[in-house]
């Protein structure tokens, strides 16, 4: 009896798959589900979990140092989406064209978006020592300020961290205006000149609406880098001075892997998760709504 | 339109200004691990000042940074590779097949690019412990931990099918009369057809796997293993080091991502931009 080709047909898509489904079942499904169902239990060493329903959501929404972290990452997503935006926005503005100098500068300014941000983070705490030695004291002192204690400083440390991110993300933000810069119709800009348009109504008339879908990109991508911020605030302060900086990541961080406290751990995870996609799936809602008008 | 010279030279401060900020630390550290001056903490030079390789040579040898930069460089080479080869066969399949559950698979792949890496630290790290079924070893600290859960990568997988999915039937069709398997079809077809997309999966990816921080964190504890990113930190906390070794190791740990960033530049910016206009 031969193998008949045609009725094993079916297998071929799932033996193309099989890799990918191997490698996404145990690193990326299986730990989502058994994150859910840690969440229920009270994670023991010796004996069997203890389940115990609610109680870790109960305890995450009373827990104050989780709420002060919420609160700081919330200032955080909120500020460098916006700074960050923005400041993409107008360097977008001064880089775009295709002159060489142009091109050269616009290669150049985006070292810091493709270097690791624990690389990102060393420089920071070079650039931003709490000393008189320090590059950015030093120029503070230059034009006659005091020394700052930044990352030492509780006032300070959480602003410093998120110019850290903003700095990352302006290079790469910038791009994706450009992009969006280049797709603006030529003609609209001419027809504005023949109606005499100034160059701020141009650009607020023109130029800001041709670029609604970059800046829907960049407020997204922002959004979701921010909620779940872990590497800038961990390696450059650690959460620190006395939780200054400590935002959800680093917070369930420490619960899982220092308190070793996983149900608690995991189930802030989950409700950082569900939130993340909520966030995710108004983007579209919104997206589609503005896309049929 | 004529640039007048007020406003010629307000622009070329704005650039100098961008290049300074965006630049200038990273100039700033390469001069710094180059000179013999020993720096204060929190200082950096401007200007080379009595040339040196001894802080290189010092960061090499005896920190041992080439252990880590090895680990790394093994971990992103190996990582991206594997990544982009499995995220095409399965692209293959989901936009060159039409089969049952096709709809629910892509669904079930696509899910996880809301899902932050992050949010499964814990499970991850669990499971890492664990032993896997068949094999009955557990990968954790090993380099198969450092690789393995970075494979199945969501991004690269969408891009490669989008761009699957714009290639002809009909050269397909040429090469099946003619006799060709289906790995053939995939391997000399269709992959060559869609260089510019593994291109741009094989940049990305290779970026994301070199910033890995959290992974390896809890998937290795031996120090061995580590890899440059984590080991910068514990160098930092564990070690009274002179600051300019230390710049030394900062240094040889963002040459390797400069360097593929403007050997690939074009490339980047292209997938850059149609990642945004899809988004």
């Amino acid at each position: 009896m031969s193998i008949d080709p045609k009725r094993w047909r079916w297998t071929i898509p799932w033996l193309f798959l099989a890799p990918a489904l191997i490698f996404f079942t145990w690193f990326k499904f299986v730990p989502i589900i058994k994150g859910l169902i840690m969440s229920f239990y009270e994670v023991k060493f010796v004996g069997a979990d203890e389940w115990v329903g609610l109680a870790n959501f109960q305890l995450a929404l009373s827990d104050s140092a989780l709420g002060a972290a919420a609160a700081n990452t919330l200032i955080y997503v909120v500020s460098t989406t916006i700074a960050g935006g923005l400041l993409a926005f107008a360097v977008a503005l001064i880089l775009e064209g295709q002159a060489l100098h142009i091109r050269i500068i616009r290669t150049a300014i985006f070292f810091p978006a493709v270097t690791s941000v624990a690389v990102l983070a060393e420089i920071w705490r070079i650039l931003f020592y709490p000393a008189s030695t320090g590059v950015v004291n030093s120029i503070l002192g230059f034009f006659g300020g005091a020394p700052q204690g930044f990352m030492s400083d509780p006032n300070q440390a959480l602003f410093v961290v998120i110019l850290l991110q903003v700095w990352k993300n302006v290079p790469y933000s910038m791009v994706i205006f450009i992009a969006g810069l280049a797709g603006i119709n030529r003609e609209l800009y001419d027809a504005a000149d023949v109606d005499g348009a100034s160059p701020l109504r141009k650009l607020w008339h023109v130029t800001v609406p041709g670029l609604v879908p970059a800046f829907s990109v960049v407020i997204m991508l922002s959004l979701i880098r921010g909620f779940r911020v872990f590497t800038e605030v961990y390696t450059t302060t650690g959460g620190g001075p006395a939780g200054a900086t400590e935002v959800i990541m680093t917070n369930i961080f420490k619960t899982g892997f220092e308190r070793l406290d996983y149900g608690y751990a995991a189930a802030v995870s989950f409700m950082l998760f569900a939130f993340t996609v909520g966030l995710t799936v108004v983007h579209v809602l919104i997206k589609n709504r503005f896309s049929h008008t | 339109m004529k640039t007048t010279f007020p406003q010629k030279l307000a622009r070329g401060a704005v650039y100098t200004l961008l290049v300074i900020v965006f630049c200038g630390p990273f100039w700033g550290i390469l001069v710094t691990a180059f000179s013999k001056h020993t720096v204060q903490p929190g200082q950096l030079l401007l200007w080379p000042n009595e040339p040196t390789l001894d802080h290189f040579v010092y960061a090499w040898v005896e920190v041992r940074a080439w252990i880590y930069l090895f680990n790394s460089l093994l971990v992103v080479i190996i990582g991206t590779a594997l990544q982009t080869l499995v995220s095409a066969l399965a692209a293959y399949a989901l936009a060159r097949k039409r089969f049952r559950g096709a709809a629910f698979v892509s669904l079930a792949i696509l899910s996880t690019m809301m899902l932050p890496d992050e949010v499964i630290s814990i499970p991850l790290y669990l499971i890492l412990h664990q032993k896997i079924p068949l094999l009955g070893v557990s990968i954790y600290n090993s380099y198969a931990a450092l690789i393995l859960p970075l494979v199945g990568w969501a991004f690269s997988v969408f891009l490669l099918t989008e761009f699957m999915r714009a290639v002809p039937r009909d050269l397909e069709d040429a090469a099946r009369v003619d006799g060709a398997s289906e790995l053939q079809i995939f391997w000399r077809v269709i992959l060559p057809l869609v260089k510019p997309a593994l291109g741009t999966t094989t940049i990305f990816g290779f970026l994301m796997i070199w910033d890995q921080y959290l992974l390896p964190l809890i998937a290795v504890d031996d120090r061995e293993l580590y890899t440059i990113p984590v080991v910068l930190r514990s160098l930092r906390v564990d070690e009274i080091m002179q600051q300019n070794i230390f710049i030394a190791v900062t240094v040889i740990a963002t040459v390797p991502c400069i360097v593929v960033y403007l050997l690939l530049q074009k490339q980047f910016n292209r997938g850059l931009m149609s990642g945004a206009v899809k988004g």
